[in-house]
């Protein structure tokens, strides 16, 4: 008698996509390489993204400027609140809520395409058209999104810095060339190359993710809707915990 | 006795998903230039049989030989050049929605020839819409089409390579019955000006009628019985009855 089944069924999809992933390194590195199709799902992955990334990150800077401001109002700092915001920004929020925006629309997006390319058996026939549908629609996709989502978020930290500077003179004056001048003279190498690295490992966990639960989506329609909704899911968990243990890394390493 | 080249040998095939026995020492041979169509109920392993026959499922036991070539021992790379040389026309027509018709057609030309020209690539475009009777969706996405078109631009995918053999997962499935028979008249018309040889599977007893030379009955995961349409509509078994009454 099996007690736990849900607990089985959890650590039989981990086995799974842990298999999944090593095949998409085994079949990255072996050519043919489609180097065409990687760039189209670069322009579509990156490209399209940039509006919905745009817009949340400049609210997210006006917004975390507003609602520090406050605070920092009552303890004297009120001229750190560049420094704050730029060093919140920069380290996590930036990353992680790009991240999880990518992972709604991106991860999603290939969960249903490739789920409802299984249930149409559009992945047969493009085997039996010569052509391997994992190197294909995998590795394309999941490179696509790893190779993306950093640059996203250099321009989603840019624009929420902006939106945060547009914030601070709400209240009162700042130049934008001294508000930057705050923001570089309080960064350091180590809020900014961990933070830049990491966005590499949630690109890469929603491709590869959103990738895994399309290609092997069953039972229909419904699968394909249970597809997109688990991808995007189970990218969220990833990013998180790889944020959990990029902090760990960065600490080992740099000894701030 | 058959003097025509074997093109398909299926002998002894044997496949099961856990406990569900599919096909169980299924027998068949396909001759060069004929219509063999396999007769079955739904579930009963047809699409099995077909996909273990291009490659895309790989069988337990037993040995399937394509043109030469026994399948479940071919590499990738092999596979793909023998795919080349066999069409296969799915059930659900599996047009990719993404391209246009144009695309959907080019899509294999460029993936197993590399070197194609534009010219000559436009030039069997046409060639294989105005087979199919279609040459004006050539801009078109497949959601624009009507069903009955969609299976004749599935169709011609298939042409576009020039196959040997052309195999089809119940071409008319899903279509009305006016749709249906313009499906069948294609197929003949295709066999005939393309000189292909034809494994079509389906439970319609009017495309068995119409489009084979040949049936074989599929019946318990067993080639139950094979014979033309005459042959086995004529039969007192049963099991053989079922179907023709």
């Amino acid at each position: 008698m099996n007690l736990f089944p849900k607990n089985r069924a959890f650590l039989a999809e981990i086995g799974n996509l842990a298999r999944f992933t090593a095949r998409f390194f085994r079949e990255a590195f072996r050519p043919r390489y489609e180097i065409s199709e990687l760039i189209r799902q670069c322009f579509i992955i990156g490209y399209k993204s940039l509006s919905l990334v745009g817009l949340t990150a400049f609210i997210m800077g006006l917004v975390l400027t507003m609602q520090l401001r406050p605070s920092m109002v009552h303890y004297g700092v009120e001229a750190k609140i560049p420094a704050m915001v730029c060093i919140a920004i920069i380290r996590e929020i930036g990353p992680v809520i790009t991240a999880l925006i990518f992972a709604g629309k991106i991860g999603s997006s290939i969960g249903a395409e490739l789920g409802s390319m299984r249930v149409t058996e559009q992945i047969d026939a493009m085997e039996v058209s010569g052509t391997n549908p994992f190197k294909y629609l995998v590795v394309t996709r999941t490179l696509a999104a790893t190779l993306m989502l950093p640059v996203l978020v250099v321009l989603a930290d840019a624009i929420s810095l902006y939106g945060s500077y547009l914030g601070v003179n709400i209240y009162s004056v700042l130049s934008l060339r001294l508000f930057i001048a705050q923001v570089i003279e309080n960064l350091a190498y180590y809020d900014a190359i961990p933070a830049f690295v990491k966005t590499f490992f949630f690109g890469f966990a929603v491709g590869i993710v959103g990738c895994f639960k399309g290609y092997y989506s069953t039972k229909g329609t419904e699968g394909v809707g249970r597809s997109a909704n688990s991808a995007v899911v189970m990218a969220s968990v990833v990013i998180f915990i790889l944020d959990l243990l990029a902090v760990q890394v960065t600490e080992l390493i740099w000894d701030y | 006795m058959e003097t025509r080249e074997a093109v398909i040998i299926v002998e002894n095939l044997c496949k099961a998903f856990g406990d569900n026995v599919v096909l169980d020492h299924f027998n068949l041979t396909l001759y060069k230039g004929e219509n063999l169509v396999v007769l079955g109920k739904s579930g009963s392993g047809k699409s099995v049989l077909i996909k273990c026959i291009i490659g895309l499922l790989r069988p337990d036991s037993g040995r399937i030989e394509v043109l030469g070539e026994n399948v479940p021992e071919l590499s990738y790379s092999q596979l793909d050049q023998l795919r080349a040389r066999v069409g296969f026309l799915f059930q659900s027509n599996a047009l990719y929605d993404s391209m246009t018709v144009r695309e959907n057609l080019e899509f294999p030309l460029r993936r197993h020839w590399l070197k194609v020209e534009q010219k000559e690539v436009d030039a069997l475009v046409h060639e294989v819409l105005e087979s199919v009777g279609l040459e004006h969706t050539a801009d078109m996405m497949p959601a624009e089409l009507s069903g009955g078109m969609r299976k004749r631009i599935a169709l011609a995918r298939t042409l576009i390579l020039k196959p040997a053999i052309i195999l089809y997962d119940e071409p008319t499935t899903g279509l009305d019955p006016i749709t249906g028979m313009e499906i069948i008249e294609l197929i003949k018309q295709v066999q005939q000006r393309y000189q292909t040889s034809a494994l079509v599977i389906s439970h319609d007893m009017k495309l068995a009628q119409t489009a084979s030379e040949r049936i074989a009955m599929l019946i318990e995961g067993k080639c139950y019985a094979t014979g033309t349409y005459r042959e086995l509509a004529a039969s007192t078994d049963p099991n053989l009855r079922a179907f023709f009454d």
